[in-house]
């Protein structure tokens, strides 16, 4: 029983729940499933200045959000530690041909340990990857107006063609990225 | 209490769901994003189209008048203005490029930081770093 608890889930349970989840929270509250839309939020509950994409009521607009994300913190805890899967990721084989290439060693874990550690930040390479990374999905995302959530998910479920444009746009640009630029970032 | 902190809970419940599902269903696994951007598995689009064999029915069912959410406000879903679609192409490309970087979106970064991945913290302060440096300069950019 407990090993089971232990599993990762396949694709036809998760699918569902990602799509009840969006759907539940329109049906709870009239709220649309959307993580990104936190980082202006907090932009603008913490520093607002005089910018006026953060002038706003935030409260009003953004504290059932910011609820939200807190819970899927917990939520991450609950299903990545107290859950946690021991086994290495059953990604396919050819996934595993190319990535090991890039120096990973070890499979287990939900991130390759050796680019994402406190360590990697002081090299310039781990510092590009997670400074430049966070930064790069901080700016797009505002810009975009969403992310895998809001654009894949939410915006996807309700035929919207902006949705459909921005993602085709991210997954074309983070294919490229995984080609060509995460192999010159990877520590070796 | 109002109505609205009455459904905070809610929300934090819907949200601990929400990562438990990010996690078990490693939508927060570097190698799965990986794996799925390098084409190399069908897992990551297998459950997006799950999702959206939920999500488009139940949107579309619930958009329908008079539908009231439980906090009793109609539903409605405002369309997105696409224009020249600038913002969609050139903010999901450099989103994309930041994702394909570090094998991670938004929710899943969040994620992360509860499943251990402590690191992931500094990649979301640089995240509101870029979403700030995009508002400072939203007037100049096209969209």
């Amino acid at each position: 029983m407990t090993e089971l608890l232990h599993k990762p889930w396949p694709w036809y349970v998760t699918g569902p729940l990602v799509g009840l989840v969006a759907v539940g929270l329109l049906a709870i509250g009239n709220k649309q499933l959307g993580v990104s839309s936190n980082l202006r939020h907090l932009c603008a509950a913490l520093a607002p200045r005089e910018v006026a994409f953060f002038k706003y009521d935030w409260r009003g607009a953004g504290l059932w959000n910011l609820v939200f994300i807190l819970g899927v913190v917990v939520g991450g805890f609950v299903g990545g530690v107290l859950l946690a899967n021991v086994q290495p990721v059953a990604i396919t084989p050819a996934a595993h041909a190319s990535l090991a290439p890039l120096g990973i060693r070890d499979f287990a874990g939900l991130v390759p340990r050796d680019f994402f550690n406190w360590h990697a930040l002081l090299t310039v390479k781990g510092f590009l990857m997670i400074v430049g990374g966070g930064f790069l999905i901080g700016f797009g995302t505002a810009y975009g107006g969403g992310c895998t959530a809001g654009h894949g998910i939410t915006g996807l479920a309700d035929l919207q063609l902006a949705s459909l444009i921005a993602v085709i746009s991210f997954f074309a640009a983070g294919a490229a990225a995984s080609f060509l630029v995460l192999p010159l970032l990877v520590p070796r | 209490m109002s109505a609205r902190e009455r459904f905070l809970g809610a929300y934090l419940g819907v949200g601990v769901l929400f990562g438990i599902v990010l996690t078990k269903g490693e939508l927060v696994s570097w190698f799965r994003i990986e794996e799925a951007l390098r084409f190399k598995g069908l897992y990551l689009y297998l459950v997006f189209a799950a999702a959206l064999a939920v999500g488009v029915p139940g949107f579309a069912l619930l958009k329908r008048r008079p539908a009231r959410s439980l906090t009793g406000e109609p539903i409605s879903v405002a369309p997105k203005v696409v224009g020249r679609g600038v913002r969609y192409v050139a903010g999901g490309a450099l989103f994309g490029l930041g994702w394909g970087i570090i094998g991670a979106c938004p929710g899943p970064l969040f994620a992360l930081v509860g499943a251990g991945v402590g690191v992931m913290a500094v990649a979301i302060v640089a995240a509101l770093a870029g979403t700030w440096t995009y508002g400072y300069l939203r007037p100049r950019l096209p969209h």
